[in-house]
């Protein structure tokens, strides 16, 4: 313990606060980075993470969004809590949707808020907002300080309960007098006080037999898995599994780097945007392997048609999960990992003959394609070039849309925790700032933000901090001057007309629809002048032939680089399941 | 089905807002609510009485145990169990009906707390469908006011507690970690 004090560099002299014991405690749990943007509130907790400069890096995003989703993209690719910091009031309150995407997405996550003193909470006093009462719906947990001694326990429980058993944001809300006051003699030993907080046991060997036996008797298994094996760091033990069993995989959104996309039982992304045979397969089988899921509806379409062949055996930690939308035969509630784990030993080799050839012929009959074009750029063919270029070895990160679903359907997943995006909220603006996240935490691979116009400019701010604080994030911008998504939901759903999803001019014919479709001569915002003048290098391409030597030169770059890349925005993400629909259902064309 | 739901909770501040808050946002209907002090300072207890199918009464019963501030749950209605309600109901009286109201009380036992010229104020105790029968039988004299407490239960028998004893408590599982640990 003294040792770690002693690292504390300058001050020695001052007095430990309620703010040091925040700071230590973060060190103490290992935290290296923590996005913090201060405030009059929170101003305590800055100047003690000045004095802890050495072990903690404080990375000052430039909006709060931006500094809660690169924490997320932190926690994403090291499975360590992501820390971030905003002061009372304003600050807290932009942590709100980055709190409840990281639930969503089941993001272990520690949000530490300023907030107004304790003598004048609840007096409407200025920046004071009922942060704990306004973020309980959307964290895992929450705590208001109210005696600076309590700070080392609760940190301890914080950081307890954010990354273990199913993982979620935790905030801890702290007044501004119980960061400042003096605590001669912090109790670093207090034992955490947690009764109604306990992890499932690991799975029984009776049920874990049961699953076996169903698998022995299965001539369709697949397995549906998703971001819990990626939660769990399980993707080893289900690989293992997968080439022991010869069971094929389908996978959520969340899920992908489980197992390798070349993998030849990979039936890649299944759901509204997957791929037309893992959805066929799912429909077909007779034992559905649904590790660390949720049976989104994004997957699952209309439930009750939903795998309604198959004995579905439902593995999640979170008890809560089994049977919330569809009954599990075989409910196993426990650690993702320790389960596959202890299923490997009990398990064989299947002959799967019949169910591979069906597959195969689903393969060949629809496969993944897009329409290529010479005259203009489609947004796939660069996911699919940067794909290729990196030979999936990267970090990606997106934002929110059609670009979102190309990056899923057209990279090469390689390895768990290198995709980064969000899932269950669908956060516009993620990209950037989970990029810059994701930087921070691991400099070994490029780390490529794919993202769209749209969901760019959401938290464009952002280009300010990878600039400052030295984050060479690649940002791909598929630039079809639309909100494409929505266009496309336009498209199929309300006879193309356009409601507000043009992103240039009202001026512009193409704000009704009424324009020529072709691609403009300029563009709206001007991408590569505003990264440069943030600083970073800037380039816009509309010409196929330039695809690649762009995407080498963004990878060479040191730095942040902005490849502005226009693409036409009739373009649709296909294969398509309509919300609520069946694989009878899929769109194809 | 109804159930009455027992759930042990943490007695902390914002533990009420964090349990309606949980109903509320998944969409359950609460019948009745009451909260109060277990024999333990630390602890306290909700009782909640919920509608709805047992696939409904699972969600509600595994989502309340996510609550970190959530020790247990139980079903008590699964159980031998008894259940009581409180009601405190002022009644307009005269000079001539009073006899009447009196005898009425005796009949189900409820006690007289206040007396004023032109009202009473009575106590009962007792299950739901009693307190009901009560409140219809006095209606026609004209109820002034009237408070409840909602439905509180336990198991009958000498089942413990609903504090986890020490060997409920999994092993690999400590629920004290020291930092030598972390």
């Amino acid at each position: 313990m003294a040792t770690i004090t002693q690292e504390r560099s300058d001050t020695q002299s001052l007095p430990v606060t309620g703010a040091d014991l925040v700071v230590e405690s973060l060190v103490r749990h290992g935290v290296d980075v923590i996005f913090a943007y201060p405030g009059g509130a929170s101003m305590p907790m800055h100047q003690a993470l000045t004095r802890w400069k050495e072990k903690i890096r404080t990375i000052l995003p430039r909006h709060e969004q931006g500094g809660i989703f690169a924490a997320e993209g932190y926690a994403r690719v090291t499975g360590k809590p992501g820390c971030v910091m905003a002061t009372s009031g304003p600050g807290a309150l932009n942590l709100v949707t980055g709190l409840a995407d990281a639930k969503m997405d089941s993001l272990p996550l520690i949000a530490i808020t300023g907030q107004v003193p304790t003598g004048v909470i609840g007096t409407d006093a200025f920046q004071e907002t009922p942060t704990v009462e306004v973020c309980r719906a959307v964290c895992k947990h929450t705590y208001l300080v109210t005696k600076a001694t309590d700070i080392p326990r609760i940190m301890k429980e914080a950081f307890h309960i954010a990354s273990s058993g199913r993982p979620g944001p935790v905030l801890i809300d702290i007044p501004k007098d119980i960061q400042n006051t003096i605590v001669s003699n912090p109790n670093w030993d207090e034992p955490m006080d947690l009764p109604g907080y306990s992890l499932p046991p690991s799975p029984s060997m009776d049920i874990l037999r049961q699953v076996a036996t169903a698998i022995r008797q299965a001539r369709k298994p697949i397995i549906y898995c998703g971001g819990g094996v990626i939660a769990a760091d399980a993707a080893e033990a289900l690989r293992e599994f997968v080439n022991k069993t010869g069971i094929p995989v389908a996978m959520t959104l969340q899920g992908l780097g489980s197992i390798p996309n070349d993998h030849y039982l990979s039936l890649k992304m299944l759901g509204m945007h997957g791929t037309v045979y893992s959805n066929y397969a799912i429909n077909e089988a007779d034992l559905l392997l649904a590790f660390g899921v949720r049976f989104d509806d994004r997957v699952t379409g209309k439930l009750t048609e939903f795998a309604k062949h198959g004995k579905i055996v439902h593995v999640d930690v979170d008890a809560s999960e089994i049977n919330k939308n569809k009954i599990a035969h075989i409910p196993v509630n426990g650690d993702v990992k320790q389960a596959i784990e202890g299923l490997i030993p009990l398990v064989e080799k299947c002959d799967l003959r019949d169910w591979y050839q069906q597959i195969d012929a689903w393969r060949e009959s629809d496969p993944m394609t897009y329409a290529d074009r010479d005259d203009v750029i489609v947004p796939q063919y660069v996911i699919d070039q940067l794909s290729k270029i990196t030979g999936g070895e990267m970090i990606m990160t997106t934002g929110v849309g059609q670009h979102q679903m190309w990056a899923a359907q057209w990279t090469n997943f390689k390895h768990p925790r290198c995709w980064v995006t969000s899932g269950g909220l669908g956060s516009m603006g993620f990209g950037l700032p989970s990029a810059m996240g994701a930087v921070a935490a691991r400099s070994d691979l490029p780390v490529v933000d794919i993202d769209g116009d749209g969901s760019f400019v959401m938290n464009i701010q952002e280009l300010a901090t990878v600039v400052c604080e030295k984050l060479p994030v690649k940002m791909i911008v598929l630039n079809n001057q639309h909100l494409g998504m929505v266009v496309q939901w336009e498209d199929r759903f309300y006879k193309s007309n356009r409601a507000h999803t043009y992103l240039g001019s009202i001026d512009d014919p193409e704000a009704v629809g009424a324009g020529e479709g072709k691609l403009p001569d300029v563009t709206y915002p001007d991408f590569v002048g505003l990264a440069e003048s943030f600083g970073a290098k800037g380039r816009q391409i509309r010409r196929k032939e330039d695809v690649i030597p762009a995407l080498e030169e963004m990878l060479a770059h040191p730095g942040p680089y902005v490849l502005d890349v226009l693409v036409p925005y009739q373009e649709h993400v296909l294969p398509m399941i309509p919300a609520g629909g069946t694989v009878r259902d899929i769109i194809k064309s | 089905m109804r159930h009455v739901l027992s759930a042990l909770v943490q007695n902390q501040p914002g533990v009420l807002a964090q349990v309606s808050g949980m109903f509320a946002s998944r969409g359950f209907n609460i019948e009745s609510l009451a909260v109060g002090e277990t024999d333990k300072p630390e602890f306290s207890r909700i009782t909640v009485v919920v509608k709805g199918d047992d696939r409904v009464l699972e969600q509600v019963r595994k989502q309340l145990e996510k609550i970190v501030t959530v020790v247990k749950v139980q079903d008590v209605s699964r159980h031998e169990h008894v259940e009581r309600d409180l009601v405190l109901i002022k009644i307009r009286v005269t000079p001539e009906c009073r006899p009447e109201l009196m005898a009425l009380f005796q009949i189900f036992r409820a006690r007289v707390v206040d007396v004023a010229p032109q009202e009473l104020m009575a106590e009962l105790s007792g299950q739901e469908k009693k307190i009901q029968a009560f409140i219809e039988a006095v209606q026609p004299y004209g109820i002034v006011e009237m408070a409840r407490t909602g439905r509180i239960a336990l198991i009958r028998g000498s089942k413990p507690d609903l504090v986890p004893a020490e060997e409920d408590l999994p092993a690999d599982q400590p629920l004290v970690v020291g930092h030598s640990s972390l």
